[in-house]
Order: structure tokens, then C-alpha cells, then sequence
């Protein structure tokens, strides 16, 4: 190792350019390569817009947001997606409903009572659990909760906002759990013991101490989870029913935003008024996660800001 | 005092209920995650033979194997770390190793962690209009791969830059207090030990291209093809896909449902064991950093 080192450091004498241009361009060549993610996040704006936009030539943004007929094959067609965006809104807000208190359960469970062995079970666990095909959870959702939920509940269809919720809760678990153990975990311990030493037990200085000093990173897990829920497609687009209409029920079949494109735009020919709407449903399906990441992004540099008081 | 006793009892059964519902939620994972593997097993293994994974299918699609579709997701997955991986590698190694704390880092930071964020279905969508129609090279496996590869890069950075982050920051001043440079210090000393956990992004990578659906359905995947793939610009059958399409538009979702279990068992195998060993591997060799500090 040291002779070989020395010998090219030897060989390096004359080199063609020198080791400072070198280290420049080679700088310069990490720069380039660095802005590649960002890039491709202005790219998939700039064809979302691109694409998108031209279904306003023939639809005003209000009634393309508000109308509720979407038949985009008829004459003439109609391309109403708020049939769409309350059935996103449905779903994810079963999921949620479902997803906050486990994902927050078990992250507490694995940041304060779990013993070490248990951690080293549940962790991997939750990391296959996120690794899990979506298709593959789709599928399970189709051939094993619809038959139950139809027989259970005597419904027409097993494939409906409660089958779609609850398979979507399944995914954003280990987002929810793994953000906000890392919130939990990183409470300084010498304020647990203050609550200790005063003579709180445990559980109360979990619910007095631990998570109030936690809350942000917990709001993080929270809305990084919805935000996942948000654009996951499979799921949706297999065990949501696909009825382009308003629910009344839990129990009534949706079509979600993201689940809509995937169905319909391999039919859409080319450049067509179809094809720009399906383009401008992804735009609203892109701004609304990612506003949906900003605030997550908020919330968590709120988050350091008090951890950095402490 | 009597009292006083009887509130610490009751404090502490409180406690016992709170602790036992959250050993509760986190068990429900571990339910969840082995009732879900199990089902699958137990319904698809018959399925899976030597004809199954070795054979095209025929008869509509209704018997025969599904070697189209293996073989259409490795290429798929490997074209899409092939690229990914080098430009994440190269990205983590910038905002490691050369970047200092100020606009640029941050703008390139949060360009990443919004990538992470956007839905699965528009990255089908931005594959459509730019890989396939805009350079031209329709729907086919470098369509796929490059869409996947954008799929998969904020993953593969982010595991990239955790490797780098465990290299001691020592060794770096060492080296550069001997004289060598920047580039020479990367080279030799910061990267040979950050290669072993940079694996278990690669690895992780891998996994997720293979399993995601939305991304190809519209840049490389279609229900059938009469031949394999011969070249990178081919149409392909993939395994995710070929769920979908014959559990929900089939004529015949009743009688492919064998071929159905079959495939997502081989598929959820593929990914869970490739997701087991990075997370296995990552845990070796945090456990070597640690005892070496």
C-alpha cells in the first residue's frame, strides 16, 4: 500500500495537468453529476405542465376541478375530477385514521418499552413491510379483504374505500413508525429522568414529557405517511372499485386520482384532449404531494430548531 | 397513606393497559407481515415448477411459465441501478465529500427529498412524455430502466450518503495532511470502506425497481410479447404488470389465478429476500464500524 502510494505520487510529477486542475475538474464533474436529482424534479414539472396545460384551452381550471362528470370519451366529453379528489381525500383519510394511531403506537412501543431483542425483530420487520410490492398488496386486498368484506357486511363489491384504506394504512405504518421512533428516540434523555426523579411513572413520563418534546417529528411521520398514501396507485387502482363517483358510504366503491391515470392512460391517444387531462390530474396529484412534503419539511426543521434549544 | 397506595396502584395498572395496547400496535406488524408472507406461500407454491419459471406462456396466457416476465423484470431492474447507481454514488459523494453548507447543497438536498416524494404513477407519466415520446425510444426496456432509475435515486443517494457519513472523519485529515489531494483522498481512503454499506443501497434499489408497477405500465411493460427481448429497445412483459393484467382485466382471472399466486410469490420471494440480506448487511456492518471506534 505505502510503496505503491509513494510510487504514484512519485509518478505524479509530471503530469499532464496539475493536481489542482485536477481536483478542480473533478469537483466540477461531482457538481454536474449532483444536479442531476434536481433536474429531473424540473423535468417532471416541466411535462406535467407541458402536458397538462392544454386541456385548459378547452375546460375552465375551476370546472375541470369542481365538475363532477368525468366521461372523457363521450360527445362531448365531460373531464370532472372531483369525483376523483374526494375519492383520494376518502381513502387516505381511512388510511390515516387507521395508520396515525398504529405507526405511532408501535414507534413509541420501539423507542421506550421495546427490549433490545424485540427491536431487532420488529425493525426489519417494519423495513419488509415497506419493501413489500404494492401490487403484490393489491392483490391480497382483491382475493382475500373484498371476499370477506363483501360476506361480512352483505355489500355488493369487497372492492370500496374501506378495502383501499385499510391496505393503504398497511403502507404508510412504517413510514409513520420509523420517522417518528427517530423523533421519540432523540428526546434527550436527561429530560425523562427529570420527570423520573419527580416521581412520574413511565407511561406518564411518556405522555407528559416524551411526547410533547417529540410532537414535531411526530407531525413529520405523520404527514410524510399521508403523503405516500397520497400517489400510491396500485393499491388504489386494484381494490378501490373504480366508480368515478362521490362516496356516500365507507363501503362505496372510489376512483382516486392516481388510480384514474393508471387505468385510463393506456387508451389515450397521443396529444389528445384525453392525454392532456390525464397529464393535468398528475399535475394536481404532484403539487398536492408536494406541498404535502414541504410541510413535512417545516415541521421538521421546526423540529430541529427545539432540539437545538435544548 | 391507604389512599396514596391505591393511586400508585392504579398509576400502575394504567400504565400496564397503556404499555400492553403499544406491544399490541407493534405486534400487529409482525402479524400482519407473516400472515401476508404466508398466504401468499401456501396458495403459490403449487404453482411454481421448473415449467413455470423456464417456459413461455401459452394457451392465452391460461398455462405455461412466465420466463418472459422474470427475465423482462432483471432487465429492468439492473438497467435501472446500472444507472441510478453511479449517479447516486456520485451525488453522495458531491454533498459529502466537496459541498459546502449553502444555496446550492440546499437546493440539491431538498430536490431530493420532493423526488422521494412524487407519486409513482407521475413518474409514469413524466417517462411517457419525455423517455418514450420526446427521445424517441418508445416503449421499451431503456424507457422502463431510465424511469425506474429516476424512481429509485433518491433511495440509492440517500443510503450512498449514509455510507460515506460513517466513514471517520479522521482518516480523511490524515490523508489530507500527508499531501495527498481531494480526489486522491476520496479515491483511496474515504471510499473502500464506504463500498461494503454503499452495497445494501444497491441492493435495496434493485428491490424496489423490481417490484414497482406504475413507472413501466406506460414506458416498457405490456401483456404480451411473442418472442423475448432481443434488445434494450424491445417491448417487455414484467412480473408486477403481469399481476395486474391478469388479476383485473383478464377474460379468464378465475382460471389464470394459479399463475397469478404463482407470480407474486416468486416476485414478493425476489424482493423480501433482497430487501433481508441489505438489511442484514447494513446490520454486520454498522455492528464491525461500531466495535472498531
Amino acid at each position: 500500500m505505502s510503496t505503491s502510494s509513494i510510487s504514484s505520487f512519485q509518478a505524479a510529477k509530471k503530469p499532464l495537468i496539475s493536481s489542482r486542475t485536477m481536483d478542480l475538474l473533478v469537483h466540477l464533474f461531482f457538481l454536474l453529476v449532483s444536479a442531476t436529482g434536481v433536474i429531473i424534479l424540473g423535468l417532471i414539472l416541466v411535462f406535467l405542465v407541458m402536458e397538462g396545460l392544454p386541456i385548459f384551452d378547452k375546460i375552465s381550471v375551476t370546472d375541470f376541478l369542481f365538475g363532477s362528470a368525468w366521461y372523457p370519451t363521450y360527445d362531448p366529453p365531460d373531464y370532472g375530477i372531483f369525483p376523483m379528489i374526494v375519492g383520494s381525500a376518502s381513502v387516505v383519510l381511512v388510511s390515516t385514521l387507521i395508520a396515525v394511531p398504529l405507526g405511532v403506537g408501535t414507534a413509541f412501543y420501539l423507542a421506550e418499552i421495546a427490549s433490545p431483542r424485540m427491536r431487532g425483530i420488529l425493525k426489519p420487520v417494519i423495513e419488509l413491510i415497506e419493501g413489500l410490492p404494492t401490487v403484490v398488496i393489491g392483490f391480497v386486498g382483491m382475493v382475500v379483504i373484498a371476499p370477506l368484506l363483501q360476506n361480512v357486511f352483505n355489500l355488493d363489491t369487497g372492492l370500496n374505500v374501506f378495502n383501499a384504506g385499510i391496505l393503504l394504512a398497511l403502507m404508510a405504518v412504517p413510514t409513520i413508525a420509523s420517522i417518528a421512533e427517530d423523533a421519540i428516540y432523540s428526546v434527550p434523555k436527561s429530560m425523562k429522568d427529570g420527570a423520573l426523579a419527580l416521581g412520574a411513572t413511565h407511561w406518564e413520563t411518556i405522555c407528559g414529557v416524551v411526547f410533547p418534546a417529540s410532537i414535531t417529528g411526530i407531525a413529520t411521520a405523520v404527514v410524510l405517511g399521508i403523503a405516500r398514501v397520497i400517489g400510491e396507485t396500485m393499491v388504489v387502482l386494484m381494490v378501490a372499485g373504480g366508480a368515478a363517483m362521490i362516496p356516500h358510504s365507507l363501503f362505496d366503491p372510489v376512483r382516486p386520482m392516481p388510480a384514474n391515470i393508471a387505468a385510463e392512460m393506456g387508451n389515450a391517444a397521443f396529444r389528445s384532449d384525453h392525454y392532456h387531462a390525464l397529464f393535468a390530474i398528475g399535475l394536481v396529484l404532484f403539487v398536492t404531494t408536494f406541498l404535502f412534503n414541504l410541510l413535512a419539511s417545516y415541521f421538521a426543521n421546526k423540529y430541529r430548531r427545539v432540539g437545538e434549544a435544548i | 397513606m391507604l389512599g396514596s397506595e391505591n393511586r400508585n396502584r392504579r398509576r400502575r395498572n394504567i400504565q400496564k393497559v397503556a404499555f400492553g395496547i403499544l406491544w399490541a400496535t407493534a405486534t400487529l406488524n409482525l402479524l400482519a407481515l407473516v400472515g401476508f408472507l404466508l398466504f401468499i406461500a401456501v396458495n403459490g407454491i403449487s404453482a411454481i415448477n421448473w415449467e413455470f419459471l423456464s417456459e413461455m406462456p401459452r394457451n392465452a396466457m391460461t398455462e405455461g411459465g412466465i420466463l418472459p416476465t422474470i427475465l423482462g423484470t432483471l432487465y429492468l431492474s439492473l438497467g435501472a441501478i446500472l444507472v441510478a447507481f453511479p449517479i447516486g454514488v456520485g451525488t453522495a459523494i458531491y454533498l459529502n465529500e466537496f459541498a459546502r453548507d449553502g444555496f446550492w447543497v440546499r437546493m440539491i438536498r431538498q430536490g431530493v427529498v420532493n423526488l422521494a416524494g412524487v407519486p409513482s404513477v407521475v413518474y409514469g407519466l413524466f417517462g411517457l412524455a419525455f423517455f418514450v415520446i420526446i427521445m424517441k425510444l418508445g416503449v421499451s426496456i431503456i424507457a422502463g430502466s431510465l424511469t425506474l432509475a429516476a424512481f429509485i435515486l433518491p433511495l440509492v443517494i440517500g443510503s450512498a450518503e449514509e455510507a460515506l457519513r460513517a466513514v471517520p472523519r479522521n482518516m480523511r485529515l490524515a490523508s489530507l495532511a500527508l499531501g495527498a489531494t481531494r480526489w486522491q483522498t476520496i479515491y483511496r481512503v474515504v471510499l473502500p470502506p464506504a463500498l461494503p454499506s454503499m452495497l445494501t443501497g444497491l441492493i435495496l434499489g434493485i428491490s424496489r425497481a423490481a417490484g414497482e408497477t406504475a413507472p413501466i405500465m406506460f414506458t416498457a411493460a405490456v401483456f404480451s410479447t411473442a418472442k423475448l427481448p432481443t434488445s434494450i429497445f424491445d417491448e417487455v412483459m414484467a412480473m408486477p404488470y403481469h399481476i395486474y393484467v391478469l388479476a383485473t382485466s383478464g377474460t379468464n382471472i378465475e382460471e389464470t389465478r394459479h399463475l397469478q399466486y404463482g407470480t407474486a410469490l416468486l416476485l414478493l420471494l425476489i424482493v423480501v429476500v433482497l430487501n433481508l440480506f441489505a438489511i442484514l448487511l447494513r446490520n454486520r456492518l454498522q455492528k464491525r464500524y461500531k466495535s472498531s471506534t
